[in-house]
């Protein structure tokens, strides 16, 4: 039987999440060993991720501590104003609902492209001495014991910690085969996503545009090399009319995404790949089980319509290295029941109203029609005319409701 | 005790006293959500006393540390995971089996011992602790004084105990070994004592007592540091300088 090599954590999945709760670990002197069937050099290669996230300033402030931050210079864009309006700028039914932050307010997100941040998390973990990568490795068996967690993989090495957490995204595997009960469906629509560039400047502005097939958002990327403009889109289709916007050449594809952008950006170019991802909402009501916890995707998967999904599982970073540092201070097994009850009571209550916050706007905003269009309307300027409610959702935004977890008030735990 | 002297039955049955000691939602319940607390308020205790940084991971690195009524090592475990040699008595030979068990589950190096405290070999300690214990002894004056006579110079003391009031004697004898929160019998309201009478007692054996705090319920969190003493209070003592 070959060696047994022991850590603080097992982490399996080495995505976005997993990858961030690693270096957070670590940066607070716990060991972490991460697997991940992908290979890590294929994921950072250009077209592996086309996608890019808005990053919550909460969240920004826990990428300063741990360095991610740093690494990240001038691949930010921050978000000074968010347009949202229930047809293109140009129709007369747009920007009813404007989201515009003071000056010396923090930006209401900064988008950054996931390349980006793989290539950052992917440095930082190169630096980090007590995280081992073992990327790409598929795992055999999964032993939860009653003093530990042991994985073995496919060579015959055995991982062993007093704590497995999960970060395998959407369909988690572990996840399945540990029994948790997950809430979800399908919205029966496809978000195609990826990025252009445009004639004119973007002002930082993001637009958040609900037409009566699916919400379509641009969101203000930075300047490429070359100083082209770019931003990135979000684009909603109903499922059975994905297969058809798929067979579009590339020219075709700009014409039509120039007519929902309603002219603001001036004439654009495709400089990303594009994708197609089918959407779904997914909610596991309980985040921990014996020896067990889940974060990221693993736990909640939700619309991108507020761009709120990757924000989550950062969030879920955030509290959980906050529970594990303090409870391996105490000298606690860092499987101890009381402190993975304390991670469900921190994430569990943010984590399902964001879920259903999302959702319901979703749904507000994915009935056809013309009634349903005038309702909407309404909907938005109510929410416009209430400041409260607008500070609310601003807040919400940004990532700061509840008790926050230290990391994202940007102070180390 | 050693574990090649324990038969098969024997081990079968202490197997299972030591799931349930450990099991979080069996008997033992209410101790596995006290434990963190607790540990919260030994750890600043510890940090203060050895002007220890509040990140270390292993405070007690190079210390011995003593529990006194270790049970079945809740909180020895986490006083060796601070760095600690610890050393764990319990008068029930089944608790320090199962501790035993459990200890080496978890890789632990902890020296367990079964019987009274007086019958340890002679040595002493930088750390001395005893939770909910000294409420249960025939003669807390001369429990307290063999505690005293186990630390070390320099050394740290800290207890808890409940305290024996009309709300304690309501809440934890009455509602909580009712409910099966605690194990039925565990407490005997009569022989708590108020905090004034610890204090007596830490300072008739010529220790200074330094810190107390009370632990009480919290809607949130289960239990909290630092608000009433009425249920159950954790008192730090050292020899005067
Ligand atoms: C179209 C679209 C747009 C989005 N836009 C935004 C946005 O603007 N802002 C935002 O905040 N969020 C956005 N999101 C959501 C965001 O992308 C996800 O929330 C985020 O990527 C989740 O990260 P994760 O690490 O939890 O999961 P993933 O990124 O899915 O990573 C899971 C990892 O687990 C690995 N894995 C899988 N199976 C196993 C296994 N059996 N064992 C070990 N490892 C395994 C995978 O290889 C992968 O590396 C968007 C999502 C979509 C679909």
């Amino acid at each position: 039987m070959s060696e047994t090599l022991r850590s603080d954590v097992l982490i399996s999945g080495g995505g976005l999440v997993g990858q961030a709760l690693a270096l957070a670990l670590s940066h607070h002197g716990l060991s972490v060993q991460i697997v991940d069937p992908a290979d890590p050099v294929a994921t950072i290669a250009p077209g592996f991720d086309g996608r890019a996230s808005a990053i919550a300033s909460a969240t920004w402030q826990m990428f300063e501590v741990l360095g991610i931050a740093e690494r990240l210079t001038g691949h930010g864009c921050p978000i000074r104003a968010i347009k949202v309006g229930d047809g293109a700028p140009d129709s007369g039914r747009g920007g009813e609902l404007d989201f515009v932050t003071a000056d010396g307010d923090p930006p209401l997100g900064t988008m950054i492209e996931n390349r980006q941040l793989r290539l950052a998390l992917a440095a930082g973990l190169a630096d980090a001495p007590l995280v081992r990568l073992h990327m790409p490795a598929t795992v055999t068996t999964r032993d939860i014991g009653v003093h530990g967690v042991t994985l073995t993989l496919a060579d015959g090495t055995r991982l062993a910690a007093p704590l497995l957490i999960v970060a395998e995204g959407r369909r988690s595997p572990t996840r399945y085969a540990a029994g948790f009960s997950i809430a979800s469906w399908s919205y029966h629509h496809h978000a195609m996503i990826g990025a252009v560039a445009h004639e004119r400047p973007h002002g930082h502005v993001a637009h958040e545009i609900f037409y009566p097939s699916g919400p379509f958002a641009l969101l203000p990327l930075v300047d490429d090399g070359e100083g082209r403009h770019r931003s990135a889109f979000v684009w909603t289709v109903a499922e059975k009319d994905g297969p058809g916007f798929a067979k579009l050449g590339d020219r075709g594809f700009v014409a039509e995404l120039e007519k929902r952008a309603g002219g603001v950006l001036g004439a654009m170019e495709l400089v990303a790949p594009r994708m197609t991802y089918p959407l779904g909402f997914h909610h596991s009501a309980s985040i921990v089980a014996e020896r067990i916890a889940l974060v990221g995707d693993a736990a909640h998967g939700i619309h991108p319509i507020a761009g709120q999904g990757l924000n989550l599982g950062l969030r879920d970073v955030a509290a959980l290295t906050e529970v594990l540092v303090e409870g391996a201070r105490l000298g606690l097994d860092l499987g101890d029941a009381a402190l993975l009850a304390r991670y469900q009571r921190w994430r569990g209550l943010d984590n399902m109203m964001v879920s259903l916050a999302t959702d319901g706007l979703t749904r507000l905003f994915g009935i056809p029609g013309r009634t349903a269009a005038a309702v909407r309307r309404t909907g938005l300027g109510a929410v416009q005319r209430l400041p409260i409610l607008k500070r609310f959702f601003m807040d919400e935004a940004r990532g700061e409701a509840g008790d926050l977890p230290k990391l994202l008030a940007g102070a180390e735990v | 005790m050693s574990a090649a002297t324990i038969n098969p039955n024997e081990a079968a049955h202490f197997g299972a006293l030591a799931a349930d000691w450990w099991d979080p939602h069996g008997s033992s319940a209410m101790l596995h959500k006290l434990n963190p607390v607790r540990l919260a308020y030994i750890r600043d205790q510890i940090d203060a006393h050895w002007h220890v940084d509040a990140r270390e991971r292993h405070p007690l690195a190079g210390r011995s540390a003593l529990d006194v009524g270790c049970g079945a090592g809740l909180l020895a475990e986490p006083l060796a995971r601070m760095g600690a040699q610890v050393t764990g008595v319990d008068a029930a030979p089944e608790n320090i089996a199962a501790a035993r068990g459990h200890a080496a589950g978890q890789g632990l190096a902890i020296s367990y011992f079964a019987g009274e405290l007086a019958a340890l070999p002679p040595a002493t300690f930088d750390l001395v602790t005893s939770m909910e214990v000294v409420e249960h002894v025939t003669d807390p004056a001369a429990f307290i004084g063999e505690l005293a006579g186990r630390l070390g110079p320099g050394g740290l003391m800290i207890l808890s105990t409940p305290n024996r009031t009309m709300l304690s004697k309501l809440l934890l004898v009455e509602a909580a070994e009712r409910v099966g929160a605690v194990p039925r019998g565990t407490h005997d309201w009569d022989q708590f004592l108020k905090p004034e009478e610890l204090t007596n007692l830490l300072e008739s054996a010529g220790l200074e007592v330094i810190d107390r705090t009370g632990l009480s319920p919290s809607a949130a969190k289960g239990f909290k540091l630092g608000g009433s003493e009425a249920l159950n209070y954790l008192v730090a003592a050292r020899w005067p300088a």
